[in-house]
């Protein structure tokens, strides 16, 4: 055997850790300190501000830099781990203390946090990169502003070691916000020695060349092809990571990544397709998460004539086929989503919605509706998104044949799709899946349910929703009244039916020799809590 | 000497309007297209006003003539923009892929015509054979065949069931260095590097998709060789040069076969240039960085400067691959000449 030998390689020595990166490496020996992960998406940029970045670049932002604070672990229900969003941990925060009234957080930084480069991180960092978030414009100073975070006045410099932020109002949502992949902390002084007039935040910079304290450095990075982390030894953020260097390889096609996981040569396969996932179940080690706060829905357009008709929007509901759907569209990965209780007693979130197939009820509310003699309406999908909208969608037209709804399924490409979908909110009837970052349901109405949001794509407009969407959004979980509220803004939206939920969709991740993986609501690989196993 | 250039230099100057005419169509074609890139590039949550803040960012908020001006400007200084995507500049973007798509078309298709012609020839010459049945079977299954298929096929027997072919991961395995960077086609950088290793791993990493792509480009060329021996061997001047008592293969390849090539060079120039923008399939399949995906990423995510810069490529791409056909003409039948054109 020449040395060529991928996993000899993989399955190689302590040493080669320290190895750089050698023409050709040896093979030898036995711990695992390098892993290599395969998916679909490209990294486009190494810095989550910058107008462009993608989704799948964010994991750059988790494993390269480090917040002020984290979320803790925990394990779900079914046995996964998961990142747990009512535990905030530090990351180079060492405590923080709420004021009395709720308006200023104070965040003590770990006196022993360094950059990659040795230098102290300081409160100046930290003021730099909150203000970069707010000021850059654009996704990042979107979502700064759903934690409260406007101008950079709102960050105040105390000391060396201590920083102020201050809210305008108190929220809950502050300090998760603060744990998000946005406001990572940037090593100001070499950002700033790259800074122009033009460019006064240093994107054209940091878009290649990271400047963090975090888990991992950047080692390579081949726009396209791959990203190689290595291990950053004086990280405090966390326990460190057991591996040494972690390799990202973006292999289009999902038959290929499937081959490679499945012979081994690569460990890690992550956001592979519903079907890889049941049936490599049983070869491999298959995480299927349900996606936090996050519905694939069925959504009527209140702008469409038959559909501002409740008992229209009821019979949709009654006529779904559930179960098929489910089946077929995620291949029973993820979490239903219909045939729930009729009572509200908890404030949980994605929740059934009471209504099942039920093809007699639906055809009584037909009947009753003010279009008992049916008609005709477009479903869209995006051609984007086909894997589980296309035989949603079949199954949906089929099933609205019998209770005399005529529906064409229309397949619309993905670049137009969110300026239609989203922007405009022109689509009659669709399929759509947003997910929210911070997990409460009055997040998710905030985005999905209030009038002219991005994510409300059925144009739903109710003033009694959009009133206690506000009042809740801020206020604290354990608040005595909060429960009540929510559980009157669920009321509402099961029976107004603006979106239908179909299933609650799962992240999908094939192991073949790692471990460890925790899911994390962003959707991305953070790779600091893997570790090899079974090599 | 002057006067065998002048001709060439005439026809160069002749795509200057088509050049200009694809500009144009270009960009306007890329305007018009479904989309709003500032929608995309917004990114997952937006409002109207980050919407905006992106717009004014990509400088769309500007009148079309504007933008235009303003491209024109930036491509008579060799500037293609910036792709908004990748965020780097499209022509550093397609230094790196255009080579990529070209190693594997160009192996690709000297593969195929190795097999091709030669199975071609042979065809015509016994005509009703076994082998020109063979030369039929291939040919089908060559153009029926999906090249996703056949690669996912080929991955699916040679690296997941016999293990004989490396990792399908793109150009080189990570445990290798890209080579020094002279032409952009690794197997020559490595080559001129002297590194053994390296060339020996990205031919390995070749093999596979460029025998996809072979077997898809396999059945023009043999059919058109097949084609054209037949219509040569049954013309006057073999005839004749068969009852001057030359010998068989006096006729064959010296008076056949160079008349037959005409049509099969054309053949090969459009099955290049075609091949090059549609072997995305094979890309995707073999995560191969080439220039196909890029251009439909780009198209898909409305990112204007990457469309156009891709177009432009092409067209001057399919401008130099047409001279070269055309001069290739006059060393293949020297009653052709370009003077006469």
């Amino acid at each position: 055997m020449s040395s060529l030998n991928r996993r000899a390689f993989l399955a190689s020595a302590a040493g080669a850790g320290m190895l750089p990166f050698l023409r050709v490496l040896p093979a030898h020996a036995q711990a695992r300190d390098t892993l290599v992960t395969v998916f679909g998406q490209t990294i486009n940029s190494l810095d989550l501000h910058r107008v462009g970045t993608n989704r799948a670049s964010y994991q750059v932002a988790i494993n390269c830099y480090d917040r002020l604070v984290g979320f803790g672990a925990k394990q779900l229900p079914s046995g996964e781990m998961s990142y747990d969003y009512d535990e905030i941990v530090p990351e180079l925060a060492e405590s923080w203390t709420i004021s009395e009234d709720g308006l200023t957080i104070t965040f003590r930084l770990k006196p022993n946090a360094t950059f990659w480069d040795g230098s102290k991180v300081t409160a100046e960092d930290v003021k730099w990169s909150l203000d970069r978030a707010v000021s850059a414009g654009g996704f990042p100073t979107t979502q700064m502003a759903a934690g409260g975070f406007f101008r950079p006045d709102q960050f105040e410099v105390v000391d060396a070691e201590t920083i102020n932020v201050k809210l305008d109002y108190p929220s809950k949502l502050a300090l998760p916000n603060l744990a998000v992949p946005v406001p990572f902390i940037i090593n100001s002084t070499v950002a700033k020695a790259h800074a122009t007039e033009a460019d006064p935040w240093a994107m054209e910079y940091l878009h290649t060349t990271p400047a963090g304290s975090g888990a991992y450095k950047v080692a390579r990075w081949e726009a396209g092809q791959q990203l190689v982390y290595e291990r950053n030894d004086d990280w405090i953020g966390g326990t460190l990571p057991a591996i040494q260097r972690v390799i990202v390889r973006e292999v289009p096609s999902a038959a290929t990544r499937r081959a490679l996981v499945e012979r081994g040569d690569v460990q890690v396969s992550f956001d592979i397709p519903d079907r890889d996932a049941s049936e490599l179940a049983d070869r491999l080690t298959v995480h299927s998460t349900p996606v936090e706060n996050c519905i694939h829905a069925l959504c009527l357009n209140s702008k469409f004539a038959p559909f501002q008709d409740a008992d229209v929007r009821k019979a949709v509901a009654y006529a779904t086929p559930y179960e098929a759907i489910f089946e077929a569209a995620a291949y029973g990965r993820g979490a239903k989503l219909w045939g729930g209780e009729d009572e509200i007693s908890d404030t949980a979130w994605p929740r059934a919605f009471p209504y099942d197939t039920n093809l007699d009820l639906a055809r009584e509310h037909m009947a009753r509706s003010g279009f008992a003699d049916g008609f005709d309406v477009t479903l869209s999908i995006s051609l984007d998104l086909v894997s589980w909208m296309e035989p949603a969608a079949l199954l949906i037209q089929e099933a609205m044949a019998r209770i005399g709804i005529n529906v064409t399924v229309d397949r619309i490409p993905g670049a137009n799709w969110r300026t239609v979908a989203l922007v405009e909110k022109t689509l009659d009837m669709h399929l759509e899946n947003f997910g929210g970052w911070l997990n409460t349901p009055c997040y998710y109405f905030f985005w999905a349910y209030q009038k002219d949001r991005l994510f409300n794509s059925s144009a739903y407009d109710n003033p009694l929703v959009h009133e206690l969407t506000e009042k809740t959004l801020h206020m604290a979980m354990d608040d005595p009244e909060y429960a009540p509220l929510i559980k009157q803004m669920f009321e509402i939206v099961i029976e107004d039916l603006p979106r239908i939920p179909l299933y609650q969709p799962a992240l999908n991740v094939a192991m073949n020799g790692a471990d460890g993986y925790e899911f994390w609501f962003h959707r991305q690989l953070d790779v600091r809590p893997l570790t090899g196993a079974g090599a | 000497m002057a006067t065998r250039w002048l001709p060439i230099l005439w026809r160069l100057v002749q795509t200057i309007p088509v050049v200009i005419g694809v500009v144009i169509i270009s960009f306007v074609l890329t305007r018009a297209l479904p989309g709003d890139p500032a929608v995309q590039f917004a990114g997952q949550m937006a409002t109207a006003e980050s919407i905006e803040q992106v717009r004014v960012a990509l400088g769309l908020d500007k009148s079309l003539p504007q933008q235009f001006l303003i491209y024109c400007k930036a491509l008579l200084q060799g500037d293609l923009g910036q792709s908004i995507a990748t965020g780097r500049p499209v022509l550093t973007d397609l230094a790196t892929r255009l080579p990529a798509s070209l190693e594997l078309t160009l192996t690709a298709l000297i593969l195929s015509c190795l097999i091709a012609i030669p199975l071609g020839v042979l065809a015509a010459v016994r005509q009703g054979s076994w082998i020109d049945h063979l030369c039929r079977v291939l040919v089908t299954a060559g153009v029926s065949l999906p090249t996703f298929f056949t690669g996912i096929l080929l991955i699916y027997v040679f690296y997941y069931l016999l293990g004989w072919a490396p990792s399908p991961l793109g150009r080189l395995d990570f445990i290798y260095f890209d080579p020094p960077r002279v032409t952009g086609f690794f197997l020559i950088d490595a080559a001129l590097d002297g590194d053994l290793r390296t060339f020996t791993g990205a031919a390995k990493q070749l093999a596979l998709p460029a025998i996809t792509l072979a077997l898809f480009t396999l059945a023009p060329i043999a059919r058109m060789t097949r084609a054209a021996m037949l219509t040569a061997l049954s013309s006057d001047y073999i005839r004749t040069a068969r009852a001057a008592g030359l010998p068989p293969r006096k006729v064959l390849f010296g008076y056949a076969l160079r008349n037959a090539l005409l049509p099969v060079v054309t053949t090969l120039g459009m099955v290049f240039s075609f091949v090059l923008g549609a072997n995305v399939l094979v890309e995707k399949v073999f995560a191969w960085p080439g220039i196909g995906s890029y251009a439909v990423e780009a198209l898909v995510q409305s990112d204007y400067a990457a469309v156009q810069g891709f177009v432009l490529a092409m067209a001057l791409l399919f401008v130099l691959i047409n001279l070269i056909i055309d001069l290739s003409y006059t060393l293949i039948d020297p009653r052709i000449g370009f003077s006469s054109k």
